[in-house]
């Protein structure tokens, strides 16, 4: 199923991760459990951006942590560079550590106000003990700060004198610090201001064209996406409704809810926006405490039909690359 | 169409303990009846003091208002008492906000806090404010609305309570709705379900709207006119039409020219603007944006230009001739 040429860095297959619900203070019994992430497979290749897309509370964080480890899986299975996640030691766990890393999306609660750059950047140099000693560990700090374009002069500064845009690039540094191959970037602009979006966007590409990076980046603005992404998997309350290449997917969405979300964002054009068809979607998302039965989506779906109320869709490659949960689509 | 809103030359800074903070710096607009304006700028920027407080929404101290008048259908809203203001918001002005959980009152259920503006503005006894209330609820898209009203805010969705709190706006036929960064906190498709609802609720009850944000596609949407400020100042002011074809202010192209499409292939990389927004602390001598300006001159270092009107219904504050320039 692989594209030529392209290899997986990392796998995900059937990967679940319930949290329990639990009712009573000193005799807690279970009560049910937040679906957040129910039953997802997909691969990022070595070297490329894939973007995991859905609205808020859709799981594609919690999705983006599990991958990591930071969450315990509840099921399905996880291979980064070939380690199995949920079953690795600790010594394998340790260096899949220094290789996988995350970006946050908040840079203001993601960096300890009291630590001052040097350390917060040099944190993962210490916790692996990659450096010997405190002078080489400065210099590759410095090193760093340079690389996400911050001056190395700003060593000994703490993260309240920097600015949103400057904060992510010190996470980012942080990030690059161990020499990681597979970088989670959980909505690393969605804090910052418009204007300053594209440089951490631009940065991010240079750094993933001279450092050999593969992203995978959780985000919500779909434009942003399509700019940088080479696939695009969109999520909906918990299972992934649609993956495809970037420009197919945009150009050509096969899930309702697909089309439903890109119609739904405005174009920065006046003349084009209003032109545009719109699928408003009525409704909210319903509760993933529990979702509904048989498609997911059926309950907001323009064109669902009996049986999508019954039977979960078979996740389909419908068309070379371009994989559908849908039981309304034909290839 | 008549002019609902002239504000004139306000002044807006707050005095805090790093120092005064200028965040309006003697800004110029109006507003015509029915009309939707957009305000749009970053973060810090002034677009909300610049509004909210010509209404009495900032608190004072720390702020303070300096110079200006701001008239609403011919009352200066700026000599009003608090209460005669009150008077006027919600009755005649309404207001809705980004975080419609915390503008809402938990503790209150949904019908109590509309029927509270129809029952203090309009005199209403409780039985036909429930049933106005109940109306207004099915106006933004309740369903059994009658049966909502004894919902407390938490057990509504965020588009839920943000379509409530305009139904509260709506109380009282306001002839203009304020609507700060009403869908920043909204996922994208239920951003689409306010907007069309402001829209078509415009559209109804001919309302005049401004509409403050910093999204250029939902500005691109709704708006008519737009004013795009930074830092205290209006930079642009142009029909949305003019703007987004043809910006003539250097901050209003780098910021469109900035923005990804979703409608469209990648062609080159982003064209960030460098640097960040400037620390409203300090007045700098010359225009404020001209330490990221791609096209700044000696000049504009020196003295900041004034807005000017270059076309009609068009007005830019620029030393550069961005139409020559490009």
């Amino acid at each position: 199923m692989n594209p030529p040429g392209k290899e997986p860095l990392v796998q995900v297959r059937g990967l679940k991760k319930y949290f329990p619900l639990t009712r009573g203070i000193l005799i807690q019994r279970q009560i049910g459990a937040v679906h957040a992430v129910d039953d997802i497979s997909f691969d990022v290749y070595q070297g490329e951006t894939l973007g995991l897309v859905g609205e808020s509370g859709c799981g594609k964080t919690t999705a983006g942590r599990t991958i990591l480890g930071l969450y315990p899986a509840t099921e399905g299975q996880i291979t980064i560079a070939g380690v199995d996640v949920r079953t690795a030691s600790g010594e394998q766990l340790r260096h899949l550590r220094q290789k996988a890393r995350m970006i946050f999306q908040d840079p203001y609660s993601s960096l300890n106000p009291r630590w001052t750059v040097s350390s917060i950047v040099s944190e993962p140099l210490r916790v692996h003990k990659l450096l010997a000693n405190e002078d080489q560990r400065l210099a590759r700090v410095r090193e760093l700060l340079e690389v996400v374009g911050l001056s190395g002069r700003y060593l000994n500064r703490f993260p309240h004198e920097f600015s949103g845009g400057q904060r992510q690039r010190i996470g980012i540094a942080r990030a690059l610090a161990s020499n990681p191959e597979f970088i989670v970037c959980d909505e690393p602009i969605s804090a910052l201001d418009v204007s300053i979006q594209a440089q951490i966007i631009n940065l991010l590409e240079d750094l993933q064209g001279r450092l050999g990076l593969t992203y995978l980046f959780i985000a919500h603005d779909l434009a942003m996406v399509r700019y940088l992404c080479n696939r695009v998997a969109v999520m909906y309350l918990g299972g992934i409704v649609e993956l495809a290449d970037g420009d197919d997917l945009y150009e050509e969405p096969l899930h309702p809810y697909t089309q439903a979300l890109l119609s739904a964002v405005p174009v920065p054009d006046p003349e084009e926006d209003r032109k545009r068809e719109r699928t408003i979607l009525s409704g909210e998302v319903p509760s993933p405490v529990d979702p509904p039965s048989g498609c997911r989506f059926h309950t907001r779906c323009p064109i669902a039909k009996e049986h999508c109320t019954q039977l979960v869709p078979e996740w389909r490659e419908v068309r070379p690359q371009h994989w559908v949960a849908c039981h309304e689509v034909t290839g | 169409m008549g002019r609902l809103l002239e504000v004139t030359d306000l002044q807006v800074c707050f005095n805090t303990p790093e120092g005064v903070v200028h965040a309006v710096n003697g800004i110029s607009y109006y507003l015509d009846e029915g009309e939707t304006l957009a305000i749009v700028g970053e973060s810090g920027c002034g677009k909300s003091v610049s509004v909210m407080s010509i209404l009495g929404l900032i608190p004072t101290p720390p702020g303070e208002i300096l110079k200006g008048s701001a008239r609403f259908r011919n009352v200066d809203l700026l000599q009003l008492s608090e209460s005669e203001l009150e008077h006027v918001r919600g009755a005649e002005i309404a207001m809705i906000f980004q975080d419609p959980m915390t503008s809402l009152n938990p503790v209150l259920t949904i019908g109590l806090q509309i029927t509270e503006s129809l029952i203090i503005h309009l005199n209403m006894d409780s039985d036909e404010a429930n049933a106005r209330a109940a109306e207004l609820l099915e106006l933004t898209g309740f369903s059994q609305a009658a049966a909502r009203l004894g919902d407390y805010p938490h057990q509504f969705s965020g588009g839920m309570r943000q379509r409530a709190m305009i139904s509260m706006a709506l109380g009282c036929n306001p002839s203009l709705l304020i609507a700060d960064e009403p869908t920043t906190a909204l996922d994208v498709t239920i951003q689409a379900q306010i907007v069309e609802l402001a829209l078509n609720l415009r559209d109804q009850l001919g309302m005049a709207i401004i509409w403050i944000t910093h999204d250029l596609g939902v500005v691109a949407r709704m708006a008519d006119r737009v004013l795009v400020m930074y830092a205290g100042y209006i930079m642009e002011e142009a029909s949305v039409f003019d703007l987004y074809k043809d910006p003539r202010h250097p901050y209003s192209l780098m910021l469109l020219s900035s923005l990804p499409r979703v409608d469209q292939r990648r062609s080159g990389k982003l064209r960030p603007i460098p640097g960040s927004p400037p620390s409203m602390l300090t007045q700098p001598k010359g225009c404020p944006f001209a330490p990221r300006c791609s096209y700044v001159l000696d000049r504009c270092r020196e003295v900041n230009p004034p807005l000017e009107q270059i076309a009609p219904g068009r007005q830019v504050a620029c030393w550069v001739n961005l139409e020559e320039t490009k």
